[in-house]
């Protein structure tokens, strides 16, 4: 019988399950690396050799470098792990966790002033609220895209 | 013998440790924060216990996954701050309580809850950050520390009703220690936060302020809610809120030996960065 998982029809959720867990093995185990200051140092002096140093998918360094977390937490990452990317950049959580939303980092934090993203509309897959799939990106840059202001 | 005296819950956002390292506490952001912990820090100054006994998670600092232990207890004489990325926060080595530690493993893991013995552990923002919301910026901090380390990260996670019951062995555990202590435990993490992907940011205050009301009036139903009700409402992070119950297990009104315990403090707050935070200090009776 395969993993039980009620929590697929979470909007904008990846939940981080022995399956993503295998999936993403050595992309975390590369972030949890840059706890050590000298592997900081190695990986902001040459990142694509150090990169190259972990049995990482193409794709899984392909994200790292392009410092995109959504793509990265689909390729297994967890955002505890990633997190330290985001630490060797000098990043807040609050940036790594907006950057995730497509607003900008003033946006977000804006939003969070405000007391933060409502649940309604964004509890199941299919509802209304800025979460789901069709109001991404987020922010100005959502409606622009969209064609809006 | 050892007792419990009380029980204290709150949020562990690492961001709260940034600012008061940083010396950002007076800033307009910051101060209602900082505020709702006045009493909390003048409370311990009076009431300050031998040991505390503290509930929280590591957020993949000592544990990577080559080792993922469901329930970690630590064990050894000291902990030191970890480096999380950012550099080890400027504060002062954990003392352990090693005899006292090993003891509660063993009373536990006879009572059926398997634990792993850890005696060699960094702790992370997850500990130190209630340490100095509760104690402030000591040189040293002023009672040893058992650090209990529960996974929240990577899914199996405890059911609530699981950290509930554990709660309950552990208060079985420490009364039984044959030396007079004054024992607090307190349970981390939380309320409602949301990390990752497109839904991060998400904030339910609605639902954390019933979940603290619960908490205090019905802890034993608060325990039946499964996992999914923690991720859809309380956003993904959310889940970190089962720790509070397993200090909540640790009541002497739960064991029913003693009565409801008294709501010393109660506080609410949003936001600290991503984060809505939740306080409560329970005294035992």
């Amino acid at each position: 019988m395969s993993l039980d998982k009620p929590y697929l029809d979470v909007p904008g959720t990846t939940i981080f399950d022995a399956d993503q867990s295998r999936k993403g093995y050595w992309l975390n185990q590369f972030c949890m690396s840059l706890m050590k200051a000298e592997n900081r140092a190695r990986f902001k002096a040459n990142e694509r050799a150090y990169l190259d140093e972990w049995a990482m998918s193409e794709e899984q360094k392909q994200a790292v470098l392009a410092r995109d977390l959504n793509w990265c937490i689909r390729l297994g990452g967890n955002i505890y792990f990633l997190a330290k990317i985001g630490a060797t950049d000098g990043k807040s959580f609050q940036q790594m966790a907006g950057s995730m939303t497509g607003m900008t980092e003033q946006e977000y934090r804006d939003m969070m002033i405000k007391g933060g993203r409502s649940p309604e509309g964004n509890r199941v897959l299919g509802e209304d609220g800025d979460a789901q799939p069709h109001r991404q990106p987020q922010g100005a840059a959502g409606r622009a895209a969209r064609g809006g202001n | 013998m050892a007792r419990i005296t009380a029980s204290v819950y709150t949020s562990h956002v690492p961001a709260i440790g940034a600012a008061l390292d940083q010396g950002k506490t007076g800033e307009d952001y910051w101060k209602p924060l900082f505020a709702g912990y006045d009493y909390s820090k003048q409370w311990e100054k009076q009431n300050t216990p031998d040991v505390v006994f503290l509930v929280y998670n590591d957020h993949a600092t000592a544990f990577s996954l080559e080792i993922i232990p469901t329930f970690a207890i630590g064990c050894a004489a000291e902990f030191q701050p970890a480096d999380e990325g950012y550099g080890a926060r400027p504060v002062p080595t954990v003392i352990g309580d090693p005899d006292f530690a090993s003891h509660i493993a063993q009373s536990v893991i006879q009572d059926d809850f398997d634990l792993t013995i850890v005696n060699k552990m960094d702790v992370d923002h997850g500990l130190t950050v209630p340490l100095s919301l509760m104690f402030g910026q000591p040189q040293a901090w002023p009672c040893r520390v058992i650090p209990f380390a529960v996974n929240v990260v990577q899914y199996p996670v405890p059911s609530g009703m699981r950290c509930f019951k554990l709660g309950q062995a552990i208060r079985k555990a420490i009364e039984s220690y044959d030396r007079p202590l004054n024992v607090q435990i307190w349970g981390t993490g939380g309320m409602s936060h949301q990390l990752q992907g497109p839904r991060a940011g998400l904030i339910n205050k609605a639902w954390d302020n019933r979940f603290l009301d619960r908490l205090i009036a019905e802890p034993g139903e608060l325990a039946k809610v499964p996992h999914i009700e923690y991720v859809r409402e309380a956003g993904s992070e959310g889940i970190e809120l089962v720790m509070w119950l397993i200090a909540r297990g640790a009541m002497s009104d739960v064991a029913g030996s003693g009565k409801a315990p008294t709501v010393a403090h109660r506080f609410f707050h949003v936001p600290a960065s991503n984060t809505a935070v939740g306080h409560l200090i329970l005294e035992n009776h």
